[in-house]
């Protein structure tokens, strides 16, 4: 499909574009780069890379926080996301709106939301007491912290392998059935492949934020559960020390890509494996 | 009819990626003319539909409307209008406002445009179909669409790009019949690009058989038929038998192991040359009254005639008869010296014209024409 | 098909339906508390919606919100829909490639690194102009804009994509300009993707709190930036009066493009129909 335009011309529209995402997105991130590598006066210097060790503890929660709220998430919507795909259109499309309405709800509410939920004279609590029951310890736990992740991220799980289960023909569940296989088999061997590339997309689109996040372990942790996303906050925002924050960005950055490219490899075998 | 030439393309070049698609090729269009250039997929047609309609710029050559470079005119300066493949009808405008489109484009007044926009919709039978949306339409409508859309701003000439390919074989023919009708009536120039031989045979006042991005003959539908220039063209325009000869002097022609009376001259004597045969020229007759024999091969009914193979010497000729043969059995041919066509040899010498590995299925499987708009209709739908 | 959906089933989905929504009919019901308590009920009142409209701090920020959401929302519709046209023609494979890699930065990135790199280069050219306090509505707009492009243009790349390539020729055949086929044509065909890329750029916008948090500044607050703020202390229920009223705007916004939607698929239904009757009718005639 030629135009009687040059490529060129096109190029030329998108030139605008491509200089503000130059100026905008990969020069900042130079620029962080430029910050973890120097000192304050400027010079070249890798203590704020050194003093990362102090936050090895910090980098393993978060990691670890992060990982458990996906597994949570992956849980909890993939019996969802085919329930739904089994309801009628007209359901499935009012599900699909319910599922999305929190997602516009403000996160900073959401998460606030959670905590007047949670609070030892919170609601929940307060109906315990009435019940005559002793209350429950919630708020300032690490439960509470990953719950928050969970419910923030969720509606990220479900989209994604909801679209992938809505184009599975179910045929194929059929004939795995008709072949002899039991509802695990069925599971393990044709759903789990077929919808792997829903998994991958909500897998990441759930641990990114978890990973990186800061409200949620303030507000629902109490400060006990530091994480990466706090301690970055902090130092741009309290403590001011930018070239200690570019560096923790940095191993951010270098923890999300890696997970990035396992997650596409991870999908690109099994892919191989299903032509197979 | 000596008209004037109002298109003509002066040693055209095209290569897309270093791939050569036009190669020096030359032509000249008259006004009036219903041309059509016929050639297989990849041969180059649409392409130069392209670079006449300013979609495409040649890499080398000129491109002249009567006398007037329109090298690097653009499109919309051309005083040309294409109907294209599958249409390209608007799909957010209505019937009446797909064929206002160029009228409005001109800043024709809209009584004028109402006028021209009614016109148009009774020459293609289409009265009354103002307000209809483009996807309420069927392919055949959609076609009318946009002959109209096409023929509203007065082109001097019309292109039309495999207009009918999309539609099914019975409503083909009766656009075809149709579309030379409106040529006629309006009579301007139609440069009608198609793959499909009977459709060039049956409209056109010159056909331009194309190959490889060079043209191989041009002529009347007769003389195409009748004169293939080499043997791409006699296999590509009907079914041939193209079988290697030696013209010993004029009118005298030597293959399958005889010499035979031909009515062609001007020849180097023993000049090795391609023989093309019909077969529907070629008679059947009994063994011992035949030029040549041979064993009958296959035997196709095909409602009218029968397709009959037979293996003469080798050479698997086809022969269309009336009357049924049987496979197995000893035939005699009977050829007449005005059905025998000496060509040149060529470059396609030896590539077609041999019926050994003949079957129907392949004429299928070589047809681009499979309509996949109806299938992503339904999946468009479905993922909405 | 046959699908079947067992009382387990709507079950499990009821519950977590209602796990969803718990937190969120919370802070709706006590929106409407007479008391300032957050977890006892003393009553239905209205007050804390007429405190919320007499804080004028929250009502700049509103505004601010509001401006930023639509200038920004515009000036990255715009300029993503050209770019995206432009990419879409392109044949530079190398530099299609590398501005698709670019796009994909900002929705990879976790917002937290995507807001301290911009903050950063803020600061950074500021230091270098010997400028103090450079943290304002302009960063925020430009960091606005960065994050809503590239889905600006990944809804309307399919558009272009799904649309058959030769109608702008014919536009041009026609006698179109290229850049009048383009508003005639292009634009008419490829709306869809273009509202969808506005209305999300805009909701992106109003709801952005991470990137904004690192590139705002003291003189321009946005609401996300103001309820954080605000939940840093002891909150009073106006927040979540306000909050109540972000749930009832969003909820209406959503049906409101759902029906569109659904008004659209069933007039193309209908046409489609038509189309299938025109060409029995032709077959029959014959």
């Amino acid at each position: 499909m030629e135009l009687n335009f040059s490529s060129k011309t096109y190029n030329g529209i998108t030139a605008p574009y491509a200089l503000w995402m130059a100026v905008f997105i990969v020069a900042p991130l130079l620029i962080v780069f430029y910050y973890a590598f120097t000192d304050a006066s400027g010079a070249f210097s890798l203590s704020s890379i050194q003093s990362l060790g102090r936050y090895t503890d910090t980098i393993l929660r978060s990691v670890y926080f992060g990982l458990l709220a996906t597994v949570i998430c992956l849980v909890l919507a993939y019996p969802l996301a085919w329930i739904f795909s089994k309801t009628k259109s007209g359901t499935q499309k009012v599900l699909v709106m319910l599922i999305m309405i929190p997602m516009w709800m403000n996160f900073i509410l959401r998460t606030y939301s959670i905590m007047v939920l949670f609070e030892e004279t919170g609601i929940i609590n307060n109906f315990l007491r009435g019940l005559g029951l002793s209350p429950l310890h919630l708020i300032n736990t690490s439960g509470a912290v990953i719950f928050g992740m969970v419910y923030n991220y969720v509606p990220f799980m479900i989209l994604p392998l909801y679209t992938t289960m809505t184009k599975l023909d179910h045929k194929y569940l059929e004939a795995a059935r008709d072949l002899g296989a039991n509802g695990f088999q069925v599971l393990k061997d044709v759903m789990l492949p077929l919808t792997k590339s829903g998994i991958v997309s909500g897998v990441t689109m759930v641990f990114v934020p978890s990973v990186s996040t800061f409200y949620i372990s303030q507000k629902l942790g109490g400060g006990r559960y530091t994480l990466i996303g706090d301690v970055i906050e902090m130092q741009f925002q309290t403590a001011y020390n930018y070239h200690l924050g570019a560096a923790i960005s940095l191993i951010l950055m270098i923890f999300i890509l890696i997970s990035l490219a396992v997650m596409n490899r991870a999908g690109g075998t099994e892919n191989g494996a299903v032509v197979v | 009819m000596n008209k004037d030439v109002i298109i003509t393309l002066n040693d055209i070049s095209v290569a897309f990626d270093g791939e050569t698609v036009l190669n020096h090729l030359n032509l000249d269009i008259r006004d009036g003319e219903f041309v059509t250039i016929l050639g297989p997929s990849g041969c180059g047609k649409t392409t130069t539909l392209r670079i006449i309609a300013g979609f495409q710029e040649p890499d080398s050559g000129d491109v002249l409307f009567g006398t007037k470079v329109m090298n690097g005119v653009p499109a919309h300066n051309r005083p040309v209008n294409t109907i294209f493949q599958r249409y390209a009808l608007f799909p957010h405008l209505n019937v009446y406002d797909n064929v206002a489109f160029g009228l409005r484009v001109r800043k024709v007044k809209e009584d004028q445009i109402k006028e021209k926009v009614e016109e148009m919709l009774r020459l293609v039978d289409l009265k009354g179909f103002n307000r209809r949306s483009i996807d309420s339409l069927s392919g055949g409508q959609q076609q009318r669409v946009a002959i109209a859309r096409a023929l509203a701003v007065d082109p001097q000439v019309l292109l039309l790009d495999e207009p009918l390919g999309a539609l099914d074989l019975k409503l083909r023919k009766d656009m075809q019949k149709e579309l030379k009708d409106i040529q006629q009536r309006l009579g301007i120039t139609f440069i009608y690009v198609t793959h499909d031989q009977e459709e060039a045979l049956s409209m056109s006042d010159k056909v331009v058989v194309m190959d490889k991005g060079e043209i191989q003959q041009i002529g009347t539908p007769t003389d195409i038929y009748n004169e293939p220039s080499n043997a791409f063209v006699a296999d590509f325009i009907g079914e041939s038998n193209i079988l290697d000869g030696i013209m010993l002097e004029d009118y005298k022609v030597r293959f399958s192991g005889r010499v035979f009376d031909c009515v062609d001259k001007g020849f180097e004597p023993n000049e090795p040359v391609d023989v093309v045969i019909r077969p529907e020229d070629v008679d059947v007759c009994p063994v011992n009254e035949g030029m040549l024999t041979g064993t009958v091969t296959s035997v196709t009914f095909k409602g009218v005639h029968y397709e009959i193979i037979v293996d003469i010497r080798g050479f698997k000729w086809m022969i269309q008869s009336t009357d049924i043969q049987y496979e197995g059995e000893r035939i005699g041919i009977h050829i007449k010296p005005d059905e025998i066509h000496i060509m040149k040899k060529s470059c396609y010498s030896g590539l077609y014209g041999d019926y050994s590995s003949f079957s129907d299925e392949m004429d299928y499987i070589d047809d681009p024409d499979v309509d996949i708009s109806d299938i992503n209709d339904i999946t468009e739908l479905s993922d909405e | 098909m046959k699908k079947r959906v067992g009382a387990l089933s709507w079950l499990y989905l009821i519950c977590f339906m209602l796990l969803l929504y718990a937190p969120i009919m919370v802070l709706i019901i006590f929106s409407f508390n007479a008391t300032n308590s957050t977890s006892v009920f003393g009553g239905f009142s209205l007050y804390w919606y007429r405190e919320l409209f007499r804080d004028a701090a929250t009502i700049t920020a509103f505004k601010n919100t509001v401006i930023l959401a639509v200038v920004s929302s515009i000036v990255s519709t715009v300029l993503g829909t050209v770019s995206a046209v432009g990419y879409h023609y392109s044949r530079t494979r190398w530099y299609k490639r590398a501005l698709m890699t670019t796009t994909n930065i900002p929705m990879m990135n976790p917002d937290i690194v995507t807001g301290i790199s911009m903050m950063l280069l803020f600061v950074f050219v500021g230091t270098l102009l010997h400028v103090t306090g450079v943290l304002g509505f302009t960063t925020m707009l430009i960091a606005h804009i960065t994050f809503q492009l590239p889905y600006v243009i990944l809804n309307v790349l399919p558009r272009l994509s799904a649309m058959d390539p030769y109608l702008t020729e014919a536009a041009m055949d026609l006698g179109c300009t290229p850049v009048g086929a383009f508003f005639k044509i292009t634009l008419p065909e490829i709306r869809s993707g273009v509202l969808a890329g506005l209305i999300m750029a805009f909701t992106l916008s109003l709801d952005d709190f991470v990137i904004s948090y690192f590139v705002s500044g003291p003189t321009f607050q946005t609401l996300p930036i103001r309820i954080y703020s605000m939940t840093k202390k002891r909150v009073t229920p106006d927040m979540y009066a306000l909050s109540a009223i972000i749930f009832v705007v969003m909820l209406i916004l959503l049906i409101v493009i759902n029906v569109m939607e659904d008004r659209e698929i069933g007039d193309y239904r209908e046409r489609r129909r038509e189309a299938r009757r025109a060409r029995e009718q032709e077959v029959a005639v014959e």
